[in-house]
């Protein structure tokens, strides 16, 4: 029994797969159908990361959803640009100063409480903002420790993450994803197909009061756990929402108990967008895939444990808990068959950056700096006034100067504050910067040269000073350059996605330094400093549309580095050949780079050159 | 809200023994619970706060003194006389620092309202006075604000908080025991906060399927019904604590033998650990754990279990060893006391 659940499920997966694609899912109906059950279930469920472009689909899917919330709950929209001040709350300045004495205002987050929380662009949400969002989801509560307050607001609510990327390496916080049940493509709907949704707010109503009487039976829940961890999802909440998401359903079709059609549907819309590629490509290789790991836990040492505690005979045991493998078959198969799967499991994992475009979001940045503690000061020489600390600066004063013989009307003032009270606001300069690594992958020196290249990544993530620092790392080999590394800067992650190399083939270097200028001017965007740090012999032989061709390939590199270089971001070029080359150096020079001999790529010293220069600062 | 039962928390053993080791001793210094997300982190420290046993306060005072500690008394307590000090008991505090804290919430400012109100000059304590003798919790601690950190550091270090701001002059005690959590891929921890914990318990994500499906059965129960599911373990949860309690009575007549002194200290030489915060912490990491499982003497068996999460977050970093902490701490242990 347990070697026949635990086989390597490649084959069977792959063949479920294509019996249910051929079946063939309307993506519209799903879209409803994650809308219906949210509806249903919206705290346990958390809410949907909606990837759309703003539309007709778009406007028609949210306005339909709102409507399914019986008695038209709140709605909030969390502004891109909002402050801490304003998601969690703080000190209500005109109120404060009519008073005369501190009054609290809710935050965005407390306002959504028993409602819903909307967040258009959710992929250029500040970090900051998703781990409130994602605090608050956990919680079900704000904490405000903030301006001299110190209260707790209830904050339920469910969250529309919408997901407007066109870049592949934009993508909604983790953090945040992690904690909604659902993820939705809207991309792959026409407005054509989208049409009014079949449920409608008296049935959600009535689902939501036979909610609390659902059992869902243990063969279910095991069976979604198997297909959980056998399409790689294997979160204990993604596991959790499956088991609500199967009640809601349920609860929809005026059931009280759940069935296989329930789990089917929980694990299309919850494991579907989360499942890794199948596991015969990818999940085998990472190093503890939860299916290996699963697999020892039930080897002799782990059973032996398992006994001791349980006292069960063994057989017994495996026997009764093991769901049917049917069952687990179809779920896993259900999940790899959603319509929305290619478009997101993509995502997941590595993006292609199109070499061609622009980043197209050339904003200013949004990130002015954090605040930090007010000091003494001018509000009109030295920056912005901070109105609480001015008031505690002039607050011990006021019976003095109330009894001074000042004017009447300054008399009569609630407040009496001087300009000696004024207090100004310091922000901390922002000097988060991002180094990207572009690596020649290509011919026969690629393993070697990319070796070096997650080296020196490691070690300037592994120096403590690069704690402030992102690092990506882009790899040209092929016909295209490829983002193995999203910018990072967590070493874990690092390893994980570096851990897989591709290498040898033609050399695309115009496609990798436009995927350089691309990755460059988005994290500018982001209001951080890039540093491009190239790698390579400076010989292309890939032109930009794909074609083999020296002399195409070194027009196309120089035009891409000439458009690197007037960006006036930091280059520093690596030339790997043998001795100074004349190709290199001209590249260099087109792209104002710093130019650096190196036939022997060197982890050491790379890291080394990169530090230099990002102490001396940008430019 | 009331927190989810300690005792009611399938699995997380070593998460687990670090929160109740730091229970018993408060001089271990500090959990970090670093790992997978959805891991219920946060759900086992708050847990904890139901399993601390009541402290010995100074009646009325702010900052909770410790009516017996002459030399950690805040300014009002220590101008009285010892013997006017009247005492309460009242239950240890497990604060919260959510993000987005500001400082003068952190370490205490100036009373806004009594000063515009009334006039007068009042000092407001801030977080840091609440966890005096408690805990303090920062969930997603790698996402903490800089200067933030410093402020602890530099509090957590003197045990003293001292504010000098808006014509204040205060200070007050404030040594508690910091407790955080977190994801390493939301990125590393400072080198001297990370240094600040004594314990780190690696968090990963369970793949026995019946513990999976107990844990999510478990936590629907307990959204179902809160205060019933409280009930149900009230009694299993009164045990651990009954054993925190029994555990730092004896804790001071655990003996440890020479023997495992020398052992801790190769274990440190071997691993390369900077400072001697490594080999304090697996003493008292040891000690700790044995009189939880009530054991009068310090044995070896003990140093090799507290080993991992006492050392693993002190290594140095080296970017061309690929094994991960954990596998290095286990491999110097098996080879000093053989596997």
């Amino acid at each position: 029994m347990r070697v026949a659940v635990n086989a390597p499920p490649s084959d069977r997966l792959v063949d479920a797969r294509q019996t249910l694609d051929a079946i063939g899912r309307d993506a519209w109906d799903d879209a409803q159908s994650v809308a219906a059950l949210l509806a249903v279930d919206p705290y346990g469920l958390n809410g949907i990361a909606v990837r759309a472009a703003a539309g007709p689909v778009h406007d028609l899917w949210t306005k339909q959803f709102l409507a399914l919330l019986p008695d038209k709950p709140p709605v909030r929209r969390l502004p891109l640009t909002a402050s801490e001040d304003r998601l969690l709350g703080g000190l209500d300045l005109a109120a404060t100063l009519t008073a005369g004495r501190p009054v609290a205002e809710k935050g965005v987050l407390a306002d959504a409480n028993d409602g819903v929380l909307i967040a258009a662009m959710g992929e250029r949400m500040p970090a900051m903002a998703a781990a409130h969002v994602a605090a608050a989801l956990d919680d079900g509560f704000v904490r405000l420790e903030r301006d001299g307050l110190s209260r707790l607001d209830w904050a339920r609510f469910a969250v529309l993450l919408f997901d407007e990327s066109v870049e592949d390496h934009e993508s909604p916080s983790a953090l945040l994803l992690e904690r909604l049940a659902f993820r939705l493509d809207l991309h792959a709907v026409s407005a054509r197909a989208a049409h009014a949704f079949s449920w409608y707010a008296g049935q959600i109503e009535q689902a939501r009061e036979r909610l609390s009487h659902i059992v869902v039976p243990d063969e279910i829940l095991s069976a979604m756990n198997m297909a959980a961890l056998s399409v790689g999802a294997a979160s204990i909440r993604v596991l959790k929402f499956c088991h609500d998401a199967a009640r809601a359903s349920a609860a929809l079709a005026g059931r009280d108990e759940t069935v296989d059609a329930d789990a089917e549907i929980a694990c299309r819309l919850v494991l579907g967008p989360r499942a890794m590629a199948p596991p015969h490509e990818e999940t085998a290789e990472e190093a503890p895939s939860p299916d290996k790991e699963s697999r020892e836990e039930t080897s002799p040492a782990g059973r032996e444990e398992a006994t001791e505690n349980s006292s069960e005979n063994d057989h017994d045991r495996t026997e009764s808990d093991m769901p049917d493998e049917m069952m687990i078959e179809a779920l896993a198969g259900a999940a790899l068959a959603n319509p929305l799967n290619s478009l997101q499991a993509s995502k997941a994992g590595k993006g292609r950056i199109s070499a061609a475009g622009k980043s197209g979001q050339l904003h200013k940045s949004r990130q002015k700096g954090r605040p930090i503690a007010s000091r003494k000061g001018d509000p009109r020489r030295d920056g912005r006034l901070d109105i609480l600390a001015t008031l505690r600066a002039a607050s011990p004063w006021q019976k003095l100067r109330a009894d001074d013989g000042a004017k009447p009307d300054v008399q009569n003032a609630r407040i009496r504050i001087r300009t000696e009270d004024f207090q100004v606001k310091q922000f901390k300069q922002q000097s988060e910067s991002t180094v990207i690594f572009v690596v020649d992958a290509s011919g026969s020196s690629a393993m070697n040269r990319m070796a070096e290249a997650k080296g020196a990544v490691e070690r300037l993530l592994a120096d403590c000073y690069a704690r402030r620092d992102y690092v990506a790392l882009i790899a040209f080999r092929g016909k295209t350059a490829e983002l193995i590394l999203p910018p990072t800067r967590s070493l874990v992650r690092a390893r994980r996605q570096l851990a897989q190399l591709p290498g040898g083939g033609g050399t695309p270097l115009a496609a990798g330094i436009d995927a350089a200028f691309v990755l460059a001017s988005a994290e500018k965007a982001r209001g951080r400093t890039p540093y491009v740090v190239i790698l390579s012999d400076g010989r292309g032989n890939i032109a930009r549309n794909g074609e083999p061709g020296r002399e195409a390939a070194e027009t196309d590199a120089l035009s891409a580095a000439r458009r690197l270089g007037g960006d006036g971001g930091v280059v520093l070029f690596f030339d790997t050949s043998p001795r100074p080359n004349k190709r290199a150096q001209a590249l260099s020079a087109a792209m104002g780079a710093q130019y650096q001999l190196l036939p022997f790529v060197d982890g050491g010293v790379v890291s080394k050159a990169v530090r230099r220069r990002m102490t001396q600062g940008g430019g | 809200m009331s927190a989810f039962p300690f005792s009611a928390i399938v699995g997380q053993d070593e998460l687990k023994t670090a929160l109740l080791i730091a229970a018993v001793d408060r001089h271990v210094g500090g959990v970090l619970a670093f790992g997978d997300r959805g891991t219920g982190k946060s759900t086992a420290i708050r847990a904890l706060a139901a399993l601390l046993p009541k402290l010995s306060v100074v009646k009325n005072c702010p900052y909770r003194c410790h009516p017996e500690d002459p030399r950690r008394l805040c300014e009002i307590c220590a101008a009285a006389k010892k013997e006017t000090l009247a005492t309460q008991l009242e239950p240890s505090p497990v604060v919260d620092l959510p993000l987005g804290a500001t400082e003068d919430r952190v370490v205490g400012a100036l009373d806004l309202e009594s000063a515009l109100v009334k006039g007068e000059k009042r000092f407001e304590p801030g977080l840091l006075a609440r966890a005096h003798r408690g805990f303090l919790y920062i969930d997603e601690v790698n996402l903490l604000d800089d200067h933030l950190v410093d402020v602890l550091l530099d509090v957590a270090a003197s045990g003293e908080n001292v504010v000098e701001r808006e014509g204040l002059s205060v200070r007050h005690p404030a040594q508690f025991v910091l407790v955080g959590s977190g994801n390493p891929e939301e990125g590393e921890l400072r080198p001297q906060l990370l240094d600040r914990f004594g314990l780190s318990a690696d968090v990963r994500t369970p793949t026995v399927p019946k513990e999976r499906i107990e844990i999510v059965r478990r936590r629907d129960d307990y959204e179902r019904d809160p205060q019933g599911f409280i009930a149900k373990w009230r009694r299993k949860d009164n045990a651990v604590r009954k054993k925190v309690e029994q555990a730092r009575q004896s804790l001071d007549a655990v003996e440890t033998p020479d023997y495992v002194l020398e052992k801790a200290t190769a274990l440190c030489v071997a691993l390369g650990t900077d400072g001697l915060r490594g080999e304090l912490t697996l003493m008292r990491g040891a000690r700790a754990l044995c009189a939880l499982e009530g054991k009068t003497v310090v044995s070896e068996d003990a140093l090799r279990r507290i080993a991992p999460a006492a050392m693993r977050h002190r290594l140095r970093k080296d970017p061309l060893d690929e094994t991960d902490a954990s596998s290095r701490v286990a491999r110097a242990v098996d080879e000093l006391f053989g596997s």
